[in-house]
């Protein structure tokens, strides 16, 4: 049990990040912990992406100028996924500063950013 | 460069945003013809062979969806200058357009890529400037963009997380290449969870039935141009996301394979169309109903994916247009209504019928092409979902897409007796109640006619695009 836990400990912790996440966004009441709770939820994906990549005793995927043998593959890591999560931060850095700037508007208008509290103003 | 030039003259950077959709429309029509013409066509982005390269791939499904896009952008954005005028001209003169631009930008890109991260990446382009639109309306549409940059984002996240999955089992981001290693693909069990977090985190962002949360504040609460511009193309988009994955990258698996997913959406979808036409029918305020109609009819689409064959979907993909074109209409005369007299609530719209006959007239069309009334476009996409699930021997699904309609009639001629039969006697009328300006009442006018015509003439699309959209398995 403990050992199929240690195998694979980094699907287990990214799960939990994911779950944590989702609570965040979902139980909490303020709305910069539930903005939170998204950055926590990308994080998650994102180091998905990044601890299925992992390849043991492998380098960076630059080949030498001289190459006379055929390059073997197992010595050079994957860049296609961390390309990809370099755009998918880009992606969540501009929604966080987004959701920033519509938290300032609510807390000038509203004076709080308590869920409930925006809820029965609005009313 | 419009929001630029929107801090220098608001005209302009309406005109150049005008005349981009414009262009865009032109090419999206001269694709369609040229798919029509020679079969489908690709483009390898930067001289990169796909499945390593980024491709954009043209097909019948893809060309369809784009023309529909980018007119209803185009018919959209005519009135949108005007409209903003009165809702907020500060905001008008600023970045609006540009965001206009971006958002529309983001749609056509989702539409035509055929790379399952290039989608995410396109998905969150127009989904971020939807925010910041729905934003502009002022402190009540903040909270409701909130609202929906929390729900939209992780929609996108479990998409991405679904894309993983894909990724990691065949190694390719192509959709083509994916399809291909995936149907040979022995193990499932990645194939299962792609197929349940890409439904989810695009069921989001389409506000199928129980996660559609984020729409109703949204579409309220947002001004008018932008509701009329978000409310016909962003969700439709998210479901053409979705019929593309389905058909391109889980083919066949997607009704047959280890997770039926198709029936996750055919439950949704009959809940939908009750719960939204049940919650549409209870709304005072005739934005919020049509938000709520949104919900039920976006559950149409979802339950003619759901069906599964030739017939249901070619209903869905006819309903993407249609209800693209009629909520569009709709939306835009509640615009008008709600900008030229400052009444919202159906209750105070009595005798309107006669104080804006124009605009009450084109809300009718639009209204009886929602209940499905046989010459205008909404009878005929139902009636193929109706014979998608006679054929399917779904005789539940049938029974609501029926009942539905008279759900439908209901709350629509809840509107219309108001505007039509109740004489304004009562004090809570408003002083003042003309037309529209032309620049509104035209492209409502124009959308009305769209209707009808769409009606007339939806034997051609079907048989010259659908039915070739539709792969041959199902």
């Amino acid at each position: 049990m403990f050992d199929a836990f240690l195998e694979r400990y980094a699907y287990w912790l990214t799960t939990l990040l994911l779950v944590l996440g989702l609570y965040g966004m979902v139980g909490k009441r303020n709305l910069v912990k539930k903005l939170i709770g998204m950055n926590i939820l990308q994080s998650a994906v994102i180091l998905f992406f990044i601890a299925n990549s992992v390849k043991r005793g492998a380098t960076v995927p630059i080949l030498p100028e001289t190459h006379d043998v055929a390059v073997n593959p197992d010595l050079y890591m994957n860049p296609l996924p961390h390309v990809l999560m370099l755009t998918a931060i880009v992606v969540s850095v501009a929604t966080t500063g987004v959701a920033l700037s519509f938290l300032v508007t609510m807390y000038r208008r509203f004076r709080s950013l308590d869920e409930r509290h925006i809820l029965e103003e609005m009313q | 460069m419009a929001s630029v030039l929107g801090w220098y003259r608001t005209r302009l950077a309406y005109l150049l945003a005008l005349g981009g959709v414009a262009i865009s429309l032109a090419a999206a029509i001269a694709g369609l013809v040229e798919v029509l013409r020679n079969g489908e066509m690709r483009y390898d982005l930067g001289g990169w062979p796909p499945p390593v390269g980024i491709e954009y791939v043209l097909d019948h499904l893809s060309a369809f969806i784009a023309v529909v896009v980018t007119a209803v952008a185009l018919v959209a954005l005519l009135a949108t200058s005007r409209l903003m005028d009165r809702e907020a001209p500060t905001i008008a003169g600023g970045p609006f357009y540009g965001l206009v631009l971006l958002l529309i930008a983001g749609l056509t890109g989702i539409v035509v890529t055929g790379d399952l991260f290039n989608l995410f990446v396109f998905l969150e382009i127009a989904s971020l400037s939807a925010y910041a639109l729905v934003a502009v309306g002022g402190s009540k549409a903040t909270v409701a963009a909130f609202r929906y940059l929390l729900l939209g984002t992780m929609g996108a996240t479990f998409y991405l997380l679904g894309v993983a999955f894909i990724y990691f089992k065949t190694g390719t981001l192509n959709m083509a290449d994916a399809a291909r290693l995936l149907s040979t693909s022995e193990n499932s069990e990645a194939f299962i969870a792609a197929a349940v977090f890409i439904t989810v985190g695009l069921g989001l962002k389409m506000a199928l039935f129980p996660l559609h949360l984020w729409l109703p504040d949204a579409y309220t609460y947002a001004p008018s141009a932008v509701t009329a511009l978000i409310a016909p193309i962003m969700t439709k988009v998210s479901v053409y996301a979705l019929i593309r994955i389905y058909l391109s990258v889980f083919g066949p698996a997607y009704m047959e394979g280890p997770v039926p997913i198709n029936w996750l959406l055919l439950v949704l979808g009959i809940a939908g169309v009750v719960a939204g036409s049940v919650m549409a029918f209870a709304q005072q305020d005739l934005r919020r109903m049509l938000a709520y109609s949104s919900v039920s009819q976006l559950a149409f689409i979802a339950l003619g994916i759901g069906l599964a064959n030739g017939l249901a979907l070619v209903g869905a993909l006819l309903h993407i247009m249609n209800h693209a074109v009629m909520k569009a209409c709709l939306f835009l005369a509640t615009g008008g209504i709600r900008h030229w007299s400052g009444v919202v609530d159906v209750s105070r719209m009595a005798g309107f019928g006669r104080r804006m006959p124009l605009t009450m007239a084109a809300l009718t069309v639009g209204a009886l092409s929602m209940i499905g009334i046989p010459p205008t476009a909404g009878f005929f996409s139902k009636w193929y979902l109706i014979r998608g699930g006679v054929e399917a021997g779904n005789w539940i699904a049938v029974a609501v897409i029926l009942g539905s309609s008279l759900l439908t009639a209901a709350y629509f001629f809840k509107v219309l007796e108001q505007v039509y039969l109740r004489s304004p006697d009562d004090s809570g009328q408003p002083a003042r109640v003309v037309e529209a300006h032309p620049l509104v009442l035209g492209p409502i006018l124009l959308l009305a006619v769209a209707i009808v015509l769409l009606g007339i003439f939806s034997g051609f699309i079907v048989t010259g695009v659908l039915e070739r959209a539709a792969p041959p398995w199902l």
